[in-house]
């Protein structure tokens, strides 16, 4: 049952022995300590559990993680460099895109993937890509404002 | 908890958990300058119900250390309402401190003096005052024990970031930290304390940046599920299929031969953990249980007329005038009846809580947010004395005034105690949909009538299952009555078959859904612009201003309805605020569905402590309330609930995002009222009156789904 899966976790490589089966999302938040993705619906509805894998924005709630063996994966405590928070982080506090909070992981998750391939996003753009995720306490407004705030033109 | 030393939301154990005695909370708080005081009406109602051993005269204190930090406890928690920012800089503008150097210790009973719970746009209206009076108390003392220091009369003195100064020179100074050390100065609020006009704020007033944000951008915010402890289980426990069912026969052998797992099945409760919660998961989907379900009773089309036959008798709210007297003076008279299912709290963190037992203690972080009831239940259920359970209550992810009930500390609790491990208890989606207490559906009958002169001059208004929140009358009627059935709290017996409880601004998305869509019918009929139809008929200034702003800011132009323009207007009293929306919609005729382009929310909320936050919440409100507007009803038969995820439980979305814009409309006379809720409640009304104006078409009842919306257009095409 238990598989040899290695692959690189916000840029460090990583080996795991685990049955394989497991959703990445609870590798995760139990074995790996990472708790900053959450569990919402776990059945791919709400996006909290949204994580970037080789650029793309997954809901790890349904990829169980032997899939990401070999890949690239970031997680919401991979995108702060030395102390400096990511521009969309930043973003997201400054522009007041959280209530709760717990939302918020996997906003900015989806953001940061929608970027990458998107950087000058419409706001239309911004709103369908980040259509799937929901937010209870509302804070969609900021949201949009926080990443148009990162993406728009100097 | 976080990196962020100036938010502490859940600080480390003491010692013990054991009760604390004024004295000796005193001494264990380590010196400093102390101010008790009293933050909450709801808290005198609560007297009785308070911990034993513990100090009872105040609910909330603030301590100034020898270190100058200044500390405020209170048992309040944060949700995403933003009070860990807005109540620090509360008493850092009173204190005349800086923000940095204030500390919040939130929601734990070990550490924070007793406290019904956070809800109901309390926080700022009760909280507020007396944490500023009681910022202003110690300030007061500081500047005595400053003359003393100093020499000097106080008024030579001046106060500014943590400092006492000679006015003419100030170089002769003294810091708060050196003014409390080896202090053990404890005062009692006496309401005598005089706290800033707002002309003096400086911290209040001003946006200021949300002090969890960091840690809640970095991942590092905890929520109570992201508590780690070591051997600790997670748990999975047997729902029945329905509300009502009985447990018949359960047979766990399957489960518990999966390895590592353990099978719970004591005193009703049946539970199988596991280090894995995947692992747990799937262990319970191997037991085997047979229940015996009750036919159902009603279903989510029978409930309506099955809440008016039980409803019992009306409580009398308002009375004004008689009744018969305006019929005889209407010239056309107006009846109708609205309706609106259950609603779900469903925020995106479910019922999440960890138990441990260590040293007679239990302690329970857990998403409440009510922990000090919440302790009482879990000591109750486990058999245990209050003092000996701690509950702890980190970030909670939403509460809406869905985590008051706290059903799964108490299961965590019962598992902690039962296996002696730590255990978690997270509820699944469908569990939350489950176990979560709904909004009650329920009624509204009005029956009004408008005189030669356009003047509204009946009003006979029943409310069923709700409750008369937001139904008070502002517009100027003479012959009023207002009753309510069965509302929440007292519901005659078997008015619901599952839980109900408070929804952000409980019952009033309804009242004023139903007031302002009636109003709307009468300015139709009459043929008066919507706006114009509610200045004729209202003398509350309050409720002229919000108008009027909303107006300006909209751009709105006179027309009686419908126009064929898709603009809509509604207005409405909560917490104290008065708010006034309007909006721009669109409706696809083909499909029914409705697209909400841009919404003005004109908001009078007294004295603005934080503009920024403020609007936020407006905006959130606004948003939010799109959702009980046009999507969100639990559907049910009997007491199966067959919503179960957010693919049938439809929150609002990015794609149905309006434009909104806030205006806050400036009355520095007035305390700060409510901010959390009012701008939610004439979502539904607004919405409403501005697809009656793109279509002539009036909807009846809440959610306007696609398929109600274009049911009414039809009739409404039937129509000679
Ligand atoms: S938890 Fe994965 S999408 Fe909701
Ligand atoms: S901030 Fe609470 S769910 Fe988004």
């Amino acid at each position: 049952m238990r598989d040899s899966i290695s692959f690189r976790l916000n840029g460090k490589p990583i080996h795991l022995d685990v049955d394989g089966d497991r959703t990445l999302l609870w590798v995760l938040r139990t074995d790996l300590g990472l708790t900053g993705t959450k569990f919402g619906c776990g059945e791919s509805f709400c996006g909290a559990c949204t994580v970037v894998v080789d650029k793309e924005a997954v809901r790890s709630c349904q990829m169980p993680v032997k899939a990401v063996r070999g890949k690239d994966v970031t997680t919401i405590e991979g995108l702060e460099q030395n102390g400096k928070l990511h521009p969309l982080q930043a973003a997201f506090a400054d522009s007041g895109g959280l209530q709760c909070g717990f939302c918020t992981p996997g906003m900015i998750m989806n953001a940061y993937a929608l970027l990458l391939k998107t950087p000058k996003p419409t706001r239309s753009q911004i709103r369908a890509g980040m259509d799937d995720n929901l937010c209870r306490c509302a804070a969609h407004h900021r949201i949009v404002q926080a990443i148009e705030r990162v993406s728009a033109p100097a | 908890m976080t990196d962020d030393p100036s938010v502490v939301v859940a600080p480390p154990l003491p010692s013990a958990g054991s009760s604390l005695h004024r004295r000796d909370f005193v001494r264990l708080l380590g010196g400093g300058i102390i101010v008790l005081f009293n933050a909450d009406l709801s808290d005198l109602l609560g007297q009785e119900t308070r911990t034993r051993g513990y100090p009872t005269d105040f609910n909330a204190y603030l301590r100034i250390a020898g270190d100058g930090r200044v500390t405020i406890y209170s048992g309040k928690i944060e949700m995403g309402q933003g009070v860990v920012t807005s109540l620090a800089q509360m008493a850092a503008d009173e204190l005349a401190v800086s923000l940095d150097s204030i500390d919040m210790v939130m929601g734990d009973t070990a550490l924070c003096p007793f406290d019904m719970g956070t809800y109901g746009s309390m926080s700022t209206r009760f909280f507020g005052p007396a944490l500023r009076a009681a910022a202003a108390e110690a300030k007061a003392v500081l500047l005595t024990l400053a003359s003393e220091h100093l020499k000097t009369p106080p008024d030579t003195l001046s106060v500014e970031d943590g400092m006492v100064f000679l006015t003419s020179d100030r170089k002769t100074r003294v810091t708060f930290g050196q003014l409390a050390k080896g202090q053990k100065i404890v005062r009692t609020l006496d309401g005598k304390a005089v706290t800033k006009s707002v002309s003096e704020f400086r911290v209040m007033g001003r946006p200021e940046k949300r002090r969890d944000a960091r840690a809640k951008v970095t991942g590092k915010a905890q929520f109570a599920g992201d508590i780690r402890l070591p051997g600790m289980l997670y748990a999975k426990v047997l729902r029945p299929p329905a509300h009502g069912a009985a447990l018949k026969s359960v047979d766990t052998s399957a489960a518990a031969r999966l390895p590592g797992v353990v099978v719970v099945n004591e005193g009703g409760m049946v539970a199988v953990l596991h280090s894995d919660p995947e692992a747990a998961e799937k262990a319970l989907a191997l037991v085997r249980a047979d229940f015996e379900v009750p036919k159902p009773a009603f279903d989510d089309k029978t409930v309506f007329a099955h809440l008016l036959s039980v409803a019992g008798e009306g409580e009398e709210r308002e009375k004004k005038g008689d009744l018969a007297e305006g019929e005889k003076r209407s010239v056309s008279l107006f009846e109708a009846k609205y309706l609106n299912g259950y609603g779900a709290h469903a925020p995106i963190e479910t019922h999440t809580a960890l138990a441990r037992l260590e040293g007679g203690t239990m302690t329970v972080w857990s998403s409440t947010q009510t922990p000090f009831p919440s302790q009482q239940a879990i000591a109750q259920a486990i058999g245990f004395a209050t003092e000996n359970v701690r509950v702890i209550t980190p970030f909670v992810g939403g509460g809406f005034g869905g985590k008051s009930a706290g059903l799964q500390a108490i299961e965590a609790a019962k598992l902690a105690k039962l296996t002696g491990k730590p255990v978690q208890v997270c509820w699944s989606r469908a569990e939350e949909f489950f176990l979560d207490s709904f909004r009650p559906a329920a009624v509204v009958r009005i029956r009004s009538g408008l005189d030669g002169a356009g003047r509204i001059c009946l009003w006979d208004y029943q409310v069923y299952a709700a409750g008369s929140r937001s139904s008070e009358q502002f517009y100027d009627v003479p012959n009023n009555l207002i009753r309510t059935y069965g509302r929440w709290g007292s519901e005659t017996p078997k008015m619901h078959l599952f839980a109900t409880g408070p929804w952000r601004a409980p019952g009033a998305n309804l009242n004023v859904f139903a007031r302002e869509s009636q109003i709307d019918a009468m300015a139709a009929k009459a043929r008066v612009d919507p706006l114009e139809f509610r200045l004729n008929n209202t003398s509350d200034k309050r409720m002229r201003r919000v108008l009027e702003a909303a107006a300006g800011r909209f751009g709105w132009k006179k027309a009686a309805a419908p126009s064929r323009r898709g603009l809509g207007v509604a207005c409405g009293i909560d917490a104290g605020t008065y708010v006034a929306l309007m909006a721009e919609v669109r409706v696809d005729a083909a499909t029914g569905s409705v697209k909400v382009g841009r919404i003005v929310c004109a908001q009078d909320m007294g004295v603005v402590i934080n503009p920024d936050g403020a609007k936020m919440q407006m905006e959130g409100c606004v948003m939010m309330g799109l959702g009980y507007t046009l999507s969100e009803e639990v559907r049910f038969d009997g007491g199966r609930i067959l919503t179960r995820n957010f693919d049938t439980y439809e929150l609002p979305r990015f794609s149905g995002m309006p434009e909104i814009e806030t205006v806050l409309v400036k009355n520095d006379e007035l305390t700060p009222q409510g901010g959390g809720e009012p701008a939610i409640v004439p979502v539904g009304a607004v919405v409403a009156n501005a697809i009656f104006d793109a279509t002539g078409a009036r909807l009846f009842q809440m959610p306007m789904t696609a398929e109600r919306v274009k049911e009414a257009l039809v009739a409404v095409s039937r129509k000679p």
